[in-house]
C-alpha cells in the first residue's frame, strides 16, 4: 500500500503517514450503531443543532444587541414612527425588510422547539429502557446538562428580541431570580446593573450568553455526551439469541450507517426549513416593542418553558416571610424549585434504583418497558406530574377553548397533579405485569409448538423407513 | 417400491414448502462451509472470513435468494482462497441494482432543481414582495431530495451488514497500575497534605483573583437599586404622552397609566395603575385615611409576583351579581383588590401591590402626597415590607 509514487495523490495514506490513525479511522468506519427507530431521537436533536449554529450565525450578521431608543421607519405600516429599541428594529428589519431574513428567523425559531422536543423525547426512551444504567451513568447526566443549558438557551435566545412578549418573559425571568433565597437580589443587580429593565446592560451581556458562552458549553457537552457513547456503544434490544450483556449487534458506521444518518440529518434541516417557510412562528411585529408597563392576555412562552408557567400559576399565594422581612418569595417555588426537583430526581435516578433493586451490573441490553414494572410506573407517574404542570401553564388558553373559568381549572389542578400521577403509577404497573405474564403464556405457546412440530417431525422421520 | 414412491410424492406435495426451504438452508450451509473454507486459506485473518460469513448468512436468509447465497459466499471463498493475490473482502458483495443508482441521479436532480430555485426566487423577488413560503418550500424541498437520494443510496445501494462484536470492558489491570503509579510517584513526599492543602488554598485565591474582574459587571452584595424610587409629596402623575393627569379625568369602570413627571418611563417604580372607586367602597387598610382623594387610587403597575405589569382590569358588567372590580396581571393571574389596599384576592402574588398616596393640587391635577406604602415589583432575600424608612 504504501508507495512513494502515490505520496501525495492518495488521500488516505496522505493522512496516515503525518497523523498515523489509520487504525483509528479503521475502527471509526467500523464502529457498530444497533439497528433501532428510537436510538434516532438524540440525533434529531444533534441535527436540529447543527442547523441551530447554521441559522443562527446568519442571524447574528443582523441582529443589533443594543437596548438604545430608535425610531423605526421601515415598511411595516403599524409600526412606523413607533419608538422602540435597536435590538428589536434589527429583527424586524431582518424579517421584513432583508432577503431570506424571515426564513433563517423562523428556521431558527422551529430548530429550537425541535432540539427540545427530540432531546426530551431521547430523555423519555433512554429513561424507559434503562439505557442509562451503568456503565452509561455519566452519559445520562452530560444528558440532563445538556437539556437544563439548552432550556436556558433557548429562553435567552427569543428574549434577546426585546418584543413585547420576550420583554414580559425576561421581566417573569428577572422576578425568579430576585426570588433566589439569599442571593436573589444582589444578584439580580449585578447582572441588570439596577432594577429590571436596568440600563441596557443586559441585554449584551444576555447576547454574548446566547451566541457564545452557552454554545460553546453546549458544543462541548455534546461532544462529551457522544465520545461516553462511543467508548462504552450504545445498549441494544435482545432481538434474538446473538444479542447478549457481552456481544453487540449492529449496522457498521461505514457503510451501512452513513449514509442512513446523512439522509437523516438532511431530512430534519428539511422540515425545520418547511416549518421555517410554511409556518409562521413568533411574528414579533405584531407583538410590537416591549415596555416594562404594558402586559398582554394570553401570552404563552415556547412550548419547552410551559412547565415553569404552570408552577408559578399553580403555586398558593404565600411569601415565607418573618416579620416585615421576606425570605423566600413565591416565585422561587415555582421557577427554581420545581426544576430543580426535576433535575434532581432525574440526576438522582441511576444510583437510587441501584440502591433499591441492589443491582449493581452492568446493562448493555436494553429493557423493554414491561420488564420493569417499577421503574416504567414510576416514569409515566413523574412525567405526568410534569405534564398536568405543563398544561396548567396553558390553563388561560384552556379557558378560552373549553369555557371552564380558570378558577376550576387551578383547583382541579391542584388535586390533579397529586393524583393523577398516583393513579398512573398503579395503572402503569400493573399493566406491565399483564404485559409480562401475555409474554410468557405466548412463550409458553411458541415452545409447545415447536416441540409439537418436532414430535411431528421425529414421527416422519420415523415412519419414512417403515414405507 | 411402488406404493413407497407413491407416498414419497405425496409427502413431497404436502411437505414441499418445507422441503424447498430446507433446501435453501443447506445450500446456504454450502455456501457458509466455502467461505469457512476461505477463511481457512486467507492469510488475512479471521475478521475478514466473518464478513464473508455474515454475507453469506445474509443471502441464505433469503434477501438476495437462495442462488446469490452460493454466488456470494463462493465469491468470498475466493476471495479468501486467493488471499496473497487480493485480500479478502471486508465489506459483503452484492448484486448491481441499475435502477436504484438512477433513482438516486434523479432525486439529487430534482435537489439540485429546488436549490436552483431558491436562488432564482431569492433573485427575482424584491425584499417587500419575497415569498417566504416559496423560499422555504425551495430550501426544504432542495434537502428533502437530497435526504431522499441517500436514502435510497443507503438502502438499495449499500450492503447492510449486521456485524458482532464484544462491547468494551473494564480494564483492572490498568486501574491497578494507575492506582500503583500515583502511589509510587508521591512516595517520596512526606508532607503529603501539607503540600496538597497549600497547592489547593492557592488554586482556590488565584481562581478567585482571576474572578475578581467579573464584579465590574455591577455593584457586589448592593441591593439599594431595588429600593429606589422616583415618587416623594408633590411630584406629579402624568399619562403615556406627558400631559399630567387631571383627577377631573379619571373615571371609574376602567384604569389608567400613569408614570412619575419627568422620570424614565422603563423605572418600574414609575410606573402607576390608576383606578377610581366609589369613596364609600374603599377598605382601604388602617393609616391611609386619605390617600384616596374622590375615591382615585394609585398603584404601582408591577406585580409583586413576578414583575409582570398589572394590565387587566376586571370590570363587572352587573355589579350586584359579579364579583367586585379587580387588577389582574395577565402573567399568572395574581389578581388585587383596588378597594382593599390591592389586596391578594386571587393568583400566586404574595402581597399586596404597593400603594401610592394621592392628593390633588389647586389647578386639580393629581401629585403624589408620599411615597409607596412598600416595595415595588418581585421581591427578594431580607427585602422590608411596610413604608420605606
Amino acid at each position: 500500500m504504501s508507495d512513494p509514487g502515490r505520496d501525495g495523490r492518495d488521500p488516505i495514506q496522505f493522512i496516515d503517514e503525518r497523523t498515523a490513525a489509520a487504525p483509528l479511522l479503521k475502527k471509526a468506519l467500523r464502529y457498530l450503531f444497533p439497528d433501532h427507530w428510537s436510538f434516532l431521537l438524540g440525533e434529531i436533536a444533534l441535527y436540529s443543532f447543527i442547523v441551530l449554529i447554521a441559522t443562527g450565525v446568519y442571524l447574528a450578521l443582523f441582529f443589533e444587541p443594543s437596548l438604545a431608543k430608535t425610531v423605526y421607519h421601515g415598511p411595516y405600516a403599524p409600526l412606523r414612527g413607533r419608538e422602540m429599541s435597536e435590538a428589536y428594529k434589527s429583527v424586524v428589519e431582518m424579517s421584513l425588510t432583508y432577503k431570506a431574513g424571515l426564513l433563517m428567523r423562523q428556521t431558527h425559531h422551529w430548530a429550537a422547539d425541535v432540539f427540545m422536543a427530540s432531546i426530551v423525547l431521547h430523555l423519555m426512551r433512554v429513561f424507559f429502557t434503562g439505557a442509562y444504567r451503568k456503565p452509561r451513568e455519566l452519559t445520562w447526566l452530560i444528558g440532563l446538562a445538556l437539556l437544563f443549558t439548552s432550556l436556558l438557551e433557548g429562553y435567552l435566545g427569543y428574549s434577546l428580541v426585546d418584543d413585547l412578549l420576550s420583554g414580559i418573559g425576561l421581566a417573569i425571568g428577572y422576578g425568579v431570580l430576585l426570588s433566589v433565597p439569599l442571593v436573589g437580589g444582589p444578584l439580580g443587580v449585578l447582572l441588570f446593573g439596577a432594577a429590571f429593565p436596568g440600563k441596557g446592560v443586559f441585554e449584551s451581556r444576555m447576547y454574548i450568553a446566547h451566541v457564545f458562552i452557552i454554545p460553546a458549553l453546549l458544543a462541548t457537552l455534546i461532544g462529551a455526551h457522544l465520545a461516553l457513547v462511543m467508548a462504552r456503544h450504545h445498549t441494544q434490544f435482545k432481538r434474538d439469541a446473538r444479542h447478549t450483556q457481552r456481544r453487540l449487534v449492529g449496522v457498521p458506521m461505514f457503510p451501512g450507517q452513513a449514509p442512513r444518518s446523512l439522509a437523516l440529518m438532511l431530512a430534519v434541516a428539511a422540515v425545520l426549513f418547511l416549518l421555517g417557510g410554511l409556518v409562521q412562528i413568533n411574528p414579533i411585529w405584531q407583538w410590537g416593542p416591549f415596555e416594562p408597563w404594558l402586559g398582554t392576555n394570553g401570552a404563552q412562552p415556547d412550548w419547552y418553558l410551559g412547565w415553569l408557567i404552570g408552577a408559578l400559576r399553580l403555586m398558593p399565594s404565600f411569601d415565607v416571610v418573618i416579620g416585615h422581612y421576606t425570605v423566600i418569595p413565591n416565585p422561587f417555588w415555582g421557577g427554581v424549585a420545581f426544576p430543580l426537583v426535576v433535575l434532581a430526581v432525574l440526576a438522582a435516578f441511576p444510583w437510587v434504583e441501584r440502591r433499591l433493586t441492589g443491582d449493581r451490573t452492568v446493562h448493555n441490553l436494553a429493557d423493554r418497558p414491561r420488564q420493569a414494572p417499577n421503574r416504567t410506573a414510576f416514569g409515566v407517574a413523574f412525567l405526568s406530574w410534569i405534564f398536568l404542570v405543563f398544561v396548567f401553564g396553558a390553563a388561560d388558553r384552556l379557558y378560552v377553548l373549553f369555557g371552564v373559568s380558570y378558577e376550576t381549572l387551578l383547583t382541579v389542578f391542584r388535586v390533579a397533579i397529586w393524583v393523577v400521577p398516583a393513579l398512573a403509577f398503579l395503572i402503569v404497573r400493573r399493566l406491565c405485569r399483564e404485559l409480562q405474564h401475555a409474554d410468557r403464556v405466548e412463550h409458553e405457546r411458541e415452545l409447545a409448538e415447536q416441540e409439537a412440530a418436532r414430535q411431528e417431525a421425529e414421527l416422519m422421520r420415523r415412519r419414512e423407513p417403515v414405507i | 417400491m411402488k406404493l413407497r414412491q407413491g407416498l414419497l410424492a405425496g409427502v413431497t406435495l404436502l411437505y414441499g414448502r418445507r422441503r424447498r426451504r430446507l433446501e435453501r438452508e443447506r445450500r446456504a450451509e454450502q455456501g457458509r462451509a466455502d467461505a469457512e473454507q476461505g477463511r481457512a486459506d486467507a492469510e488475512q485473518g479471521r475478521a475478514d472470513a466473518e464478513q464473508a460469513r455474515a454475507g453469506a448468512e445474509q443471502a441464505g436468509a433469503g434477501q438476495v435468494g437462495a442462488g446469490q447465497a452460493q454466488e456470494a459466499a463462493s465469491a468470498a471463498g475466493d476471495g479468501g482462497g486467493g488471499g496473497a493475490r487480493t485480500p479478502a473482502r471486508i465489506v459483503p458483495p452484492g448484486l448491481p441494482d441499475r435502477r436504484a443508482e438512477y433513482l438516486v441521479v434523479a432525486l439529487l436532480a430534482l435537489a439540485m432543481l429546488f436549490a436552483v430555485g431558491f436562488i432564482v426566487v431569492y433573485a427575482e423577488y424584491s425584499p417587500a414582495e419575497m415569498p417566504n413560503q416559496l423560499l422555504g418550500v425551495c430550501m426544504g424541498g432542495a434537502l428533502g431530495f437530497a435526504a431522499l437520494a441517500l436514502a435510497v443510496f443507503g438502502r438499495r445501494l449499500v450492503v447492510t451488514e449486521e456485524i458482532e462484536e464484544d462491547y468494551p470492558q473494564e480494564n483492572p489491570r490498568e486501574q491497578s497500575e494507575i492506582a500503583q503509579l500515583l502511589h509510587e510517584s508521591a512516595s517520596r513526599i512526606t508532607r503529603r497534605r501539607l503540600l496538597l492543602g497549600a497547592g489547593a488554598a492557592t488554586g482556590g485565591v488565584l481562581g478567585l483573583a482571576g474572578l475578581t474582574p467579573v464584579l465590574s459587571l455591577g455593584p457586589l452584595w448592593d441591593t439599594a437599586p431595588l429600593d429606589y424610587s422616583p415618587w416623594h409629596r408633590g411630584r406629579r402623575l402624568v399619562d403615556p404622552h406627558g400631559y399630567p393627569l387631571l383627577a377631573s379625568e379619571v373615571e371609574e369602570e376602567t384604569f389608567y397609566t400613569a408614570f412619575a413627571e419627568g422620570a424614565d418611563r422603563e423605572d418600574i417604580a414609575s410606573v402607576l395603575v390608576v383606578v377610581r372607586l366609589h369613596p364609600s367602597e374603599l377598605r382601604l387598610p388602617e393609616g391611609r385615611e386619605g390617600w384616596a382623594p374622590y375615591g382615585i387610587l394609585a398603584y404601582s403597575k408591577i406585580c409583586t409576583h413576578a414583575g409582570c405589569a398589572v394590565a387587566l382590569y376586571r370590570k363587572p358588567r352587573f355589579p350586584v351579581v359579579e364579583a367586585k372590580p379587580a387588577l389582574v396581571c395577565p402573567c399568572h393571574y395574581s389578581t388585587f383588590n383596588p378597594a382593599t389596599g390591592a389586596s391578594v384576592i386571587f393568583g400566586p402574588a404574595g402581597r399586596p401591590l404597593p400603594q401610592l398616596p394621592l392628593m390633588i393640587d389647586p389647578s386639580g391635577h393629581l401629585r403624589a402626597a408620599g411615597d409607596f406604602s412598600g416595595r415595588v415589583g418581585p421581591a427578594w432575600w431580607g427585602v422590608r415590607e411596610g413604608p420605606p424608612t
